[in-house]
């Protein structure tokens, strides 16, 4: 599926400090139950946002009013568990664009690439300072820059540099995806396949 | 010590890649795909909204498994949208000429069983599934690993997928284990020495005496677990246990093809003198029986210590108390005697026959606890047939057990195997997230002994003591 170009994103975040946030969390497996991508986004971290009789809990961050965005910032190890691109349709489908961690697992962190998110890894260090700063202020924004591969605090300024290999960038900048890349080399998958012993 | 010693790993990745990118992941080859009905029909739609077919339809296999029902399998499925799913797989499977093993099907069960026990999982391979436990497969000398619905619609439509090479990693543990201590134990304590996350990043090999002795189910039981601590995958080279276990399987090579393989797979294991990224050891002696108490299954303990406390354990101290809260725990409280509600064993970690042997060793001659549900759930059709054959059935309806029908179960809890809130399950599976096995259920992982234990005394209990 193709999906938007990411640049330059600009935005106040929602903040996560939890860490080993997995995939069960983010999407319990009750609702994987569709044949179609679609209305991820409501159940979102369902049993953390809502309780059994569907009331939003209300100290749960997505229901606090004074924090949206379409940057979630969370905790170390984030999205480990399960290899349900679910937990990624469910993170886009709410409205965020780019995941910022001090540690991805890597299922996840390859999921939410091919559908166009950004994940971003930065140190501990600066994942504590983006906290501190939406603690202090909770419209503060930051500014993701994917050409540059930097991400900034706006109100401190303080910024760091993020890792993205080149083809990954390429993609993302341009809204392509592997399945077009893949499918411009089939005949010389194709001969690979015919040398292959089973 | 020459140069150009490799890795196991090494040889398979390196065997696979048909295009290398500049500062980019390698274009790499999959031979054989597993799918199920929870993570496909996205894929096969989106080979559908692009116009695409599916490159090679017999490298793919697919069966049910994750949303299936474990009792009155031959009636309807009575979720709507569980059954629109396994109608999806079918349809799917038929307009694209796959093999399909639905519900019913003799050769149905969880797909990391089945492919193993069909022949179809072969050294050397390289093995996806939209499953993170495809990692099951490293077992015998594969690459095998999960991936999203992304990926399976690029293995669907080009039987390759793009990824970047992950580091090594190598894990020994020499020595004889303890009486009690079974393959569960063994991964349980890996992960609780390095963390849910201590592997990510890394492609396992396990090696060492404990590995080479163990059977190809223990095996199986230890590569599932690698996910756990983060890693992509974890393998074993594969020796005359795997080619045993493989030969006369139903879609095993015959004849000339099977001298041919089992030439090519004597050359699959680490050189002498080949480097890892990374390399941890550790000794049988030290292994005991282990219980998780945590949220995670790197959070877990042999069955006698306690519950660590906060400044024992790296994770911050709000996580930390997050976990225990969720579980009703408290720091340095022992787990010996803890009142349990439900066993479940099952799913592709601990649903081999080998595991139903071990349970049956100890319910033998006892009764199931008054207090207790119990799920015991095959992992495939052989197994539940295997379990009849053996007699392991008839001790389990003695003690008050019943056995249910093969699938993924409690394991993730999308059928109607779901633990309650607040109640307590022993669980030979693999996930003690909250509410993987049902909203606000709390999971304590352990092996098939620890879990027969707990079935038979209604708390925690350290299977030593029953072992005679
Ligand atoms: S048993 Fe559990 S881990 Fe295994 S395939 Fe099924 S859901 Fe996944």
């Amino acid at each position: 599926m193709a999906y938007d170009k990411f640049t330059v994103l600009k935005s106040t975040a929602v903040p996560l400090p939890i860490e080993n946030v997995d995939t069960d969390q983010i999407i319990p497996a009750r609702f994987l139950k569709a044949t179609e991508r679609k209305g991820f986004g409501d159940n979102l971290f369902r049993d953390w946002r809502y309780n059994n009789d569907d009331t939003p809990k209300q100290d749960f961050v997505l229901n606090n009013p004074i924090y949206s965005g379409k940057i979630l910032v969370a905790g170390k190890n984030f999205g480990s568990g399960s290899s349900r691109e679910h937990a990624a349709w469910a993170i886009y489908d709410y409205g965020f664009r780019c995941v910022v961690s001090s540690f991805f697992a890597d299922i996840f962190k390859n999921n939410s690439i091919n559908i166009g998110i950004l994940p971003v890894t930065v140190s501990a260090g600066f994942l504590d300072k983006i906290f501190k700063a939406i603690e202090a202020d909770p419209k503060a924004e930051l500014e993701v820059n994917l050409p540059e591969q930097t991400i900034t605090i706006l109100p401190t300024g303080e910024q760091e540099s993020f890792d993205i290999n080149g083809y990954k960038k390429h993609n993302l900048t341009n809204g392509f995806d592997d399945i077009d890349y893949l499918q411009a080399m089939k005949q010389e998958i194709g001969a690979f396949a015919s040398n292959r012993l089973y | 010590m020459s140069t150009t010693a490799t890795t196991l790993f090494d040889k398979v990745w390196d065997a696979h890649v048909v295009r290398k990118i500049q500062d980019g992941p390698d274009v790499f080859f999959i031979d054989r795909h597993f799918i199920h009905e929870v993570t496909s029909p996205v894929a096969f739609l989106g080979l559908e909204g692009r116009g695409l077919s599916v490159m090679f339809p017999d490298k793919t296999f697919a069966t049910a498994d994750h949303n299936t029902p474990t009792i009155n399998q031959h009636l309807p499925v009575k979720d709507p949208l569980s059954a629109n799913q396994l109608k999806a797989l079918e349809q799917n499977a038929a307009k694209y000429g796959i093999s399909h093993w639905g519900l019913g099907n003799p050769k149905n069960g969880i797909v990391h069983v089945v492919g193993p026990e069909n022949g179809i999982t072969l050294p050397g391979m390289t093995i996806v599934c939209g499953d993170s436990h495809t990692s099951t497969h490293g077992a015998f000398g594969a690459i095998a690993f999960g991936i999203g619905t992304s990926e399976v619609e690029m293995v669907l439509s080009s039987q390759c997928i793009m990824q970047p090479k992950p580091q090594k990693m190598r894990i020994v543990v020499n020595g004889t284990l303890n009486k009690g201590v079974l393959p569960k134990d063994v991964v349980l304590y890996i992960i609780s020495k390095l963390t849910a996350a201590g592997a990510t990043g890394y492609f396992v090999e396990y090696a060492g005496d404990v590995f080479e002795n163990m059977s190809m189910e223990g095996r199986m039981t230890v590569c599932n677990m690698s996910i756990e601590m983060g890693a992509r995958g974890g393998m074993i080279a594969p020796d005359e246990t795997t080619f045993n276990y493989i030969k006369g399987k139903d879609k095993a090579p015959k004849g000339d093809m099977w001298d041919k393989c089992l030439a090519y797979w004597k050359t699959l294991k680490t050189d002498e003198g080949a480097t890892f990224d990374k390399e941890y050891m550790y000794d049988a002696a030290d292994i005991e029986p282990m219980i998780t108490y945590g949220t995670n299954p790197g959070m877990g303990i042999g069955i006698t210590q306690a519950i660590p406390t906060a400044d024992q354990v790296d994770s911050g101290k709000a996580t930390y108390e997050k976990a225990l809260g969720y579980m009703g725990f408290h720091e340095a409280e022992p787990m010996l005697g803890k009142k349990i509600d439900y066993v479940f064993i099952g799913s592709c970690t601990n649903g081999r026959i080998e595991d139903f042997r071990a349970f049956a060793s100890i319910v033998k001659g006892r009764k199931k606890a008054d207090n207790v549900t119990a799920w015991i759930v095959p992992g495939s059709h052989v197994v539940e047939q295997q379990i009849k054959d053996e007699g392991i059935l008839d001790i389990l309806t003695e003690a008050g057990f019943e056995l249910r029908q093969p699938g993924c179960s409690a394991c993730l809890a999308m059928n109607d195997d779901k633990i309650p809130a607040g109640k307590y399950a022993v669980s030979t599976s693999n996930r003690n997230f909250e509410g993987r096995q049902g909203p606000g259920a709390r999971t304590l992982l352990a092996s098939p002994l620890v879990a027969a234990a707990a079935a038979v005394t209604g708390v925690v209990t350290d299977p030593r003591e029953l072992i005679s």
